[in-house]
């Protein structure tokens, strides 16, 4: 705990540097509107936001926040574009493709700094290590979840058969796909709570086949940042703030999480978000790599996934760093 | 500690914790039996009932898959036109009032060629059957669960159960069977013919299951999601093991584990609504795999047995309260008698033999005890009777012996100096009797004025009849002396007749001696006494040579002899009995002939009273405490010579 206080406060202190007017008019000066987009239905993958909103983190930082809906129907590269909202969670490797392809987007923090992104396969089918993917069925999302598993099967030359996975892991516990794709923090639970205990399981986290393509970030358009760079940045430090005290008491944070989940009709259990919410910490704070912070963007990271881009022909050129980070003034 | 308590307390203690161990026993081997005996009944019926709902599910659901085959079957053998269809899909939804809503989802080009997507799909609403088509740009039907699962598998299958919003959030399930058709010789996957069964009948059916108070039914997919259950929050939301994870609970994990892979069972199982312990059937559903499990309060089924239990622990308590009643009466009864006579005894112990017994009631032990203690108490009154009466006699006689030793000792003379107008000699004697009559004797007396005669004797035996003996003695040594015999003469003439008319054998030894006090001539015969110690100037003290004599009374003819020395002024001679050296101190050693000559040594020059009185505190000395065994008499006889 002390470590992750110790990193939060150099996060804030850094961010409050950048903007020494920040603070004075976020208590003086009226509420600044703004819009924000999950990329997904409400859950403890956005636990932090959601307590910074209900402990008036946001309104302490000067900002009257409206958090829209996430979920299908509700794309965050689409409500960005179009001006539909303000500030959006993105992956790292969305977030490039849309700069490298005329959607100026910068990151103003890099929540996560470890991929969630695995491979599960059940050992009964005969899966105990990569040889063992060869030939078979995989069960892969759309789009940008497909850039890690595709480089995955090209670095070990893996021959597959795609299958497109739904939103349910109900075909791979039918056997209907050998293997499938997982976020650690959310299907690989609920095929545990399917009844499918933990050493039945092959897993294979892309991060430790050197695939570490860090998930969540938050963006804007290059636009809002330019009119407003002290909006950006309180929003960003509120949002990291909303995450720390989130960690720190993980009961209430489930408890906004759960009451989220109602609000929007979406079927809630609690032990399943608050594995949600462990494994988010364990992904923004890992506990092997003590120079990552949230908020961070790592410059290795962020060639590792543009590169990977690269590689399969999503984008033609590599965009530069230090104008698609705005939170880090490394240089 | 037991011990020291009364016999009713005892009997009471021993008796009650037999009976509550005996009882306790019998209670919970009964316990144990009919709780076997119910919980395998309850198992039973548990199965039973399990096994009876699920055949109910299977048989509707049963139903409902034959639809989709039915259609699949007039989809592959007949060819149809798009209105027909229609017209069919509709039909069948509008006859059957088990499912919700029915489609045909056709893979690319298999409905017509060029046509990427097809799925007419007819569904209830608001009592209307209604039309969509699900194949909108929005809505890929390819990689939903109902097209993909049996798509993929080959096979029909139904789906994990879900919302479904337009339908008002009932929850549903799709049975989904994949059809074919034969393109250019080839047979293959033409689409999928489905239909949805609103699963809110099968929740009132599982929610109807009621056993007794707490008991209830619950249904879990093949997920473990909970399709049904009394606590609304769990339903759709949880599956058991979100549970097991939120409770910490393995076992229920396994539990779910085994329910999910199909598995029959009956097990202990924590009721999640109620918290009660209690057991839980299982069963699975035979078309879609999933688990239906019946809970079978433990507390609410148990209660007969419960009821039974407390009603018997209840008799128990009575009757050992009854027992207890009984015994302290039972053992009052008994002890009561007791201690009467306990009482009674103690009285008697203090002298009150008249003291009163208690009653008599029964004929039993304590009965007989009490007959034997008035027994007792008779014997005991008649014996100190007698005791006393022996008591008065044996005073008197005591009386009468202490008036014989009177006697006894005044036979002997006792005056000292004994002819104080001679002054030829000195002599002292002294009898200390053992008992109050001893055998001992001793005299002193003059023939004529020129001859002393004197003697020192002991009787065997002792009491009254050596006693007598010795008076005897004693009267016939002074009647025979005064006749003028020669010393051997007197004892062989009062030896003849003592010998005779000897029936107790009792016998005499003497030593007697007649001296002439005119010249110191002194002759002397011994009979078996101690040889008398001489003492003269210049010489150690010495015994006079003994005369071979035996003691009188046994021999009747035995010849005795004297023997005759001449005293010179100052000689000493002293006589005792053995009474003296064979004193006795605590180690049991004799006094002796030679620790009394040293005695004698010692108070040689003493006159003669004085030398009896000191050889007689010697003797005490050295007895110490250790009481007198034998007469002990001294006689000490000092010579002065004839008068000038």
């Amino acid at each position: 705990m002390a470590v992750w206080t110790r990193i939060f406060t150099v996060v804030f202190l850094f961010l409050s540097f950048l903007d020494p007017a920040a603070m004075a008019r976020a208590e003086e000066g009226p509420l600044k509107r703004a819009r924000f987009l999950p990329q997904w239905s409400p859950q403890a993958q956005f636990a932090g936001y959601y307590v910074a909103f209900h402990k008036g983190v946001y309104k302490h930082h000067g900002i009257d926040l409206y958090i829209q809906n996430g979920g299908p129907g509700h794309s965050p590269r689409e409500y960005l574009e179009k001006g539909k909202t303000d500030f959006a969670t993105l992956w790292l490797a969305t977030g490039i493709e849309m700069r490298a392809q005329g959607v100026p987007v910068v990151n103003m923090a890099q929540i996560l700094q470890r991929s969630a992104l695995m491979l599960v396969a059940k050992k009964a089918r005969g899966i105990e290590t990569v040889a063992d993917i060869d030939g078979r069925k995989i069960g892969l999302w759309g789009a940008v979840f497909q850039v890690q598993p595709r480089a995955f099967f090209r670095k070990f030359n893996l021959q597959v058969t795609v299958v497109p996975q739904s939103r349910s892991v109900d075909l791979f516990l039918r056997d209907g796909v050998a293997v499938a794709s997982a976020m650690w923090y959310n299907e690989y639970h609920t095929i545990l709570s399917s009844g499918i205990d933990a050493d039945e399981l092959t897993t294979f986290f892309f991060h430790d086949y050197g695939l570490n393509y860090p998930e969540d970030g938050l963006y804007a358009l290059e636009a809002t940042w330019q009119e407003d760079p002290a909006l950006c940045r309180a929003f960003a430090r509120a949002s990291l703030e909303g995450w720390r005290h989130a960690f720190d008491h993980p009961e209430e944070a489930v408890d906004i999480v759960m009451a989220e989940m109602e609000r929007a009709h979406i079927p809630a259990t609690r032990v399943h978000q608050r594995w949600m919410l462990d494994r988010m910490k364990d992904l923004m704070i890992p506990a092997d790599d003590p120079d990552r912070a949230p908020g961070l963007l790592i410059p290795a990271d962020y060639e590792r996934v543009a590169q990977g881009l690269q590689a399969l022909d999503l984008i033609d050129g590599i965009p530069d760093f230090s104008s698609f980070y705005q939170a880090c003034p490394h240089d | 500690m037991i011990n020291r308590r009364g016999l009713a307390f005892r009997l009471a203690l021993f008796v009650l914790t037999s009976v509550t161990a005996v009882f306790l026993l019998i209670f919970g081997y009964s316990y144990k039996t009919s709780r076997d005996i119910l919980i395998g009944q309850i198992e039973d019926s548990a199965s039973n009932l399990a096994a009876a709902t699920v055949n109910r599910i299977d048989t509707v659901l049963a139903a409902v898959e034959k639809i989709p085959q039915n259609l699949a079957c007039f989809l592959e053998t007949s060819d149809f036109t798009k209105s027909g269809l229609l017209d069919t899909l509709k039909a069948v939804v509008e006859d059957n009032d088990d499912i919700y809503g029915a489609a045909v989802a056709f893979e690319p080009d298999m409905f017509e060629p060029g046509v990427s997507r097809f799925a007419p799909y007819f569904y209830k609403s608001d009592g209307y059957v209604r039309y969509a088509n699900l194949a909108s740009d929005e809505y890929s039907y390819f990689h939903w669960d109902w097209y993909q699962i049996p798509r993929e598998l080959g096979c029909p299958v139904w789906t994990e159960p879900y919302y479904d919003e337009g339908a008002g959030s009932i929850v549903m399930s799709t049975y989904s069977f994949p059809f074919h058709k034969t393109v250019g010789g080839e047979r293959r996957l033409a689409g999928i013919v489905t239909a949805d069964v609103s699963l809110s009948w099968l929740q009132s059916l599982v929610g109807a299951i009621r056993i007794r108070e707490s008991g209830y039914g619950f249904l879990l997919s093949r997920n473990g999601t909970f399709v049904t259950h009394p606590l609304p929050r769990l339903v759709m939301n949880e599956t058991i093991f979100t549970i097991a994870e939120a409770r910490k609970n393995p076992e229920l994990r396994r539990i779910g584990r085994e329910m999910i892979q199909g598995k029959t069972g009956f097990v202990p199982y924590r009721s999640l609504f109620t918290g009660k312990e209690g057991w839980m059937a299982f069963a699975p559903l035979a078309t879609n795999g999933w688990s239906l499990g019946v809970l079978f309060p433990r507390t609410e089924l148990m209660a007969p047995v419960n009821s039974l239990n407390r009603t018997v622990i209840i008799l128990g308590v009575m009757g050992f309260a009854v027992l207890i009643i009984v015994i302290v009466l039972v053992a009052g009864t008994v002890t009561k008698p007791l201690r009467g006579l306990a009482g009674a005894a103690a009285h008697i112990a203090r002298g009150r033999l008249d003291a009163p017994l208690p009653p008599v009631r029964a004929r039993d032990e304590v009965g007989e005890l009490a007959l034997s203690f008035r027994s007792m108490q008779v014997c005991l009154k008649k014996y100190i009777d007698d005791l006393t009466e022996t008591t008065a006699a044996k005073e008197r006689i005591e009386s009468e012996l202490r008036i014989a030793h009177d006697i006894q000792m005044g036979i002997l003379p006792k005056t000292f100096p004994p002819f104080p107008d001679r002054r030829e000699f000195d002599l002292f004697a002294d009898l200390e009797p053992a008992r109050e009559v001893g055998g001992d004797l001793y005299d002193f007396f003059f023939l004529d004025d020129r001859y002393l005669c004197f003697h020192v004797g002991d009787v065997s035996g002792k009491g009254v009849p050596a006693s007598i003996l010795m008076a005897v003695t004693k009267t016939l040594v002074k009647a025979k002396a005064a006749q003028g015999m020669e010393p051997h003469a007197i004892l062989r003439s009062v030896n003849e007749e003592l010998a005779v008319d000897n029936p107790s054998c009792l016998f005499v030894t003497l030593f007697l001696a007649v001296l002439d006090v005119a010249s110191g001539s002194l002759r002397y015969t011994n009979g078996g006494h101690n040889p008398p110690v001489f003492i003269t100037t210049g010489t150690p003290p010495g015994f006079l040579p003994g005369t071979d004599g035996m003691a009188m009374g046994i021999d009747e003819g035995f010849d005795y002899r004297s023997n005759e020395m001449v005293l010179k002024p100052g000689d000493l001679l002293f006589l005792y009995t053995d009474g003296v050296t064979e004193a006795m101190d605590a180690k049991k050693d004799f006094y002796t002939e030679d620790r009394l000559k040293e005695t004698l040594s010692a108070a040689r020059d003493l006159p003669v009273e004085d030398l009896v009185r000191s050889v007689k505190e010697s003797v005490q000395e050295f007895a110490g405490q250790e009481p007198q065994a034998d007469d002990m008499t001294m006689l000490a006889f000092r010579f002065r010579g004839a008068e000038d």
